[in-house]
């Protein structure tokens, strides 16, 4: 590999090994930019994990992360990462969630997946059945919502500041100076999904063909730029951000 | 003798309850608030500690004061807008959280990178590395009572930093590492005052003041045997670098899972024989004196040549070359406005950082922008054993036991 990245060497058969101690619940998995991953069924996964333990010698839990696409039908996927010390291996396998349905907790197996689980839980509000102490860990007391999901706004909802006059801290509705921008770098030609202004006139009807436009209104100025989202859309939920369609990599020149 | 002896007449036996004088008062458990505003907390942590007398029952850390959302906003970042978030998470080892980022971007784009680059990011880890253990180990000694070590391993850290200056602009927030290799190349003269540095000031400063402590009655007091952590502990609550070492496990990603050039390197790891503070701290006084070992290597063996990969798609060119050429020019615009394009793919990335295993696990969609990039802080499995590691010990333990620890909110919480 060209890369200088940490060399980890998948055994030859290790898909296999990882096929086998899973058994019934696997569903999918492979090799993919050197790493070994395997998707699972989401009510077996503290069993698989076991298995992964106690026959791949998988000792540690290093990292849950929990991933959202919101255009799935399970729109969470919970990446458990596992690494063997004695192996010298890195393993990952995936379960896919949604809002409602559980995902049993792996804290009977690795103890290290309390907090892991904890935070899963306050960034993606994915439940765990079964965690002892299921409760938010890095958000505010008292914070309501889930903020890395795609459709969490980046503002967030509310600001706190402190008042001077009722001598505490307040929370308020975000209110922001400056619109958040969102810039796209994507160019026209490359397949950005929205309308550049003044485009939409061309669907509607033709231009009569002789007579001379009249002058444009001078509040409407041209501009290249992508429309900013208004004020309103800031502080509402703003529609789940359309996912860009994966492009092809560029070709390394 | 009891059956024999009577009470005379005119006193009245006394019954336990009566031992008690005026004013005393049953006492049960209570609960403390140690932090958020402690300055051994080492930051913003807040543990509520359930205590029998002195005696720890039960610590509930509560993190995230210092949550920021960093994941969330290097998902509206650029990748190359996101890096310096890196510096700001670990800020006592800016560098080595740039690393685990930067390596996790060349791997999805299978990028080479030029070897005077990859010496060069190695040799500056390996400073982030002395730089931390300054910061860890002089605090740690001040938190069990020591005041002059501290300001001495102090002194290390200042010149730390200012090599850090020398080689980017910035003393902290570095933002040195880019995708493809490193910003700009460093002077010659900041290498051979760094190899001098590590040949007179390092040992002779951070051996005086290792000197006041590690043979000291009253730090062995304080650190032998308290919050021993077995090997299976370590495993099981997944630990890593001086805390999976201090137990007994010699398990260094520099060595089993190399990168950049960590594979040419010879270097021993320390690993500790009882798993307790003392030897945690042992542990990184070792890779203190490691680290100058691969210092000094990186310095003899470091070829000449770029110090950034040529791939024009990722590595923007120098000021120079776009005064005299087109090309440069646009390469430089493209990559500052719409910055590249990572293939889709996943990785988890995770190097050996000052502190232990820091993880990015980068997703990306094939846009300019990573889909998810989650972080993996050391600290959270490390602080998530306080509850087991100090249960049963005295309430002044649990400064060592943090301290021992080495753990730094700005990671723990992003």
């Amino acid at each position: 590999m060209a890369s200088p990245a940490p060399l980890v060497r998948n055994p030859e058969g290790a898909l296999d090994q990882v096929r086998a101690a899973v058994g019934s619940a696997f569903i999918a998995g492979g090799e993919a930019v050197g790493e070994l991953s395997v998707t699972v069924v989401r009510e077996s996964i503290a069993d698989v994990l076991t298995a992964l333990r106690d026959t791949l010698e998988y000792q540690q839990l290093m990292e849950i992360a929990g991933v959202d696409y919101p255009e799935r039908a399970e729109r969470f996927e919970v990446v458990y990462h596992l690494l063997s010390v004695t192996r010298n291996h890195r393993l990952r396998v995936r379960v896919s969630t949604d809002e409602a349905m559980p995902v049993p907790t792996a804290t009977s197996v690795y103890p290290a997946a309390g907090w892991l689980e904890r935070e899963v839980f306050d960034m993606y509000g994915v439940v765990f059945a079964g965690h002892p102490d299921l409760r938010r860990i890095l958000t505010d007391y008292g914070f309501a919502g889930h903020p890395f999901r795609k459709d969490f706004p980046l503002t967030g909802y509310v600001e706190l500041r402190y008042s001077e006059a009722e001598k505490r801290v307040v929370y308020e509705p975000v209110s922001l100076p400056q619109d958040l921008r969102t810039f796209d770098f994507m160019s026209p030609w490359e397949g950005a999904s929205y309308v550049l202004p003044g485009d939409e006139k061309a669907a509607v009807a033709p231009p009569a063909p002789s007579a001379p436009a009249p002058a444009p209104a001078p509040a409407a100025k041209p501009s290249a730029r992508k429309p900013r989202a208004t004020k309103a859309d800031a502080g509402a939920t703003p529609a789940p951000k359309k996912p860009r369609a994966p492009r092809k990599p560029k070709g390394e020149a | 003798m009891a059956e024999t002896y009577e009470v005379p007449t005119g006193y009245v036996e006394l019954t336990p309850d009566d031992a008690q004088t005026a004013g005393d008062r049953e006492i049960t458990n209570y609960t403390i608030n140690f932090g958020p505003q402690h300055p051994a907390a080492h930051g913003v942590l807040r543990m509520v500690m359930e205590l029998d007398g002195e005696i720890i029952e039960r610590i509930d850390p509560h993190v995230g004061l210092l949550h920021r959302g960093t994941e969330k906003l290097i998902e509206h970042k650029t990748y190359l807008q996101a890096l310096p978030y890196f510096d700001r998470l670990d800020y006592c080892s800016p560098l080595g959280m740039e690393h685990s980022y930067v390596l996790a971007i060349e791997k999805l784009l299978d990028l080479e990178v030029p070897l005077r680059a990859q010496y060069l990011r190695v040799l500056f880890a390996e400073l982030t590395r002395i730089c931390n253990h300054m910061l860890n180990i002089g605090s740690h000694v001040m938190d069990v009572g020591a005041m002059t070590p501290n300001l001495w391993v102090f002194e290390l850290r200042e010149d730390c930093l200012n090599f850090f200056e020398r080689a980017s602009g910035a003393r902290m927030h570095s933002a040195w590492f880019r995708p493809g290799g490193v910003h700009q190349d460093v002077p010659l003269k900041l290498l051979t005052d760094i190899g001098e540095w590590c040949d007179t000031r390092l040992p002779q400063l951070f051996g005086d003041a290792m000197s006041l402590v590690i043979d000291n009655r009253i730090f062995k007091q304080r650190n032998v045997d308290i919050a021993t952590v077995s090997k299976a502990d370590a495993l099981a609550w997944g630990f890593s670098g001086p805390m999976i070492r201090g137990a007994g496990i010699p398990w260094d990603l520099r060595k089993s899972q190399p990168y950049d050039v960590y594979d040419r390197m010879d270097f021993d790891v320390p690993v500790g024989t009882r798993g307790d503070c003392y030897d945690r701290f042992m542990v990184r006084v070792e890779e203190v004196y490691q680290s100058a070992r691969i210092i000094k290597q990186c310095l003899n063996e470091m070829p000449e040549g770029p110090i950034a990969s040529l791939d024009r798609k990722v590595v923007p060119p120098k000021r120079g070359e776009m005064k005299m050429s087109m090309e440069a020019l646009i390469h430089h615009f493209k990559l500052y406005t719409e910055g590249f394009h990572v293939p889709a793919g996943e990785v988890y990335v995770a190097t050996e950082s000052p502190k232990g295993e820091f993880g990015v696990y980068l997703v990306s969609d094939g846009s300019n922008k990573p889909y998810r990039c989650k972080i993996r802080p050391t600290a959270f499995s490390h602080l998530q054993a306080m509850d087991f590691m100090s249960r049963g010990h005295m309430l002044a333990d649990a400064t060592a036991i943090l301290g021992a620890m080495d753990i730094v909110f700005g990671e723990c919480d992003r």
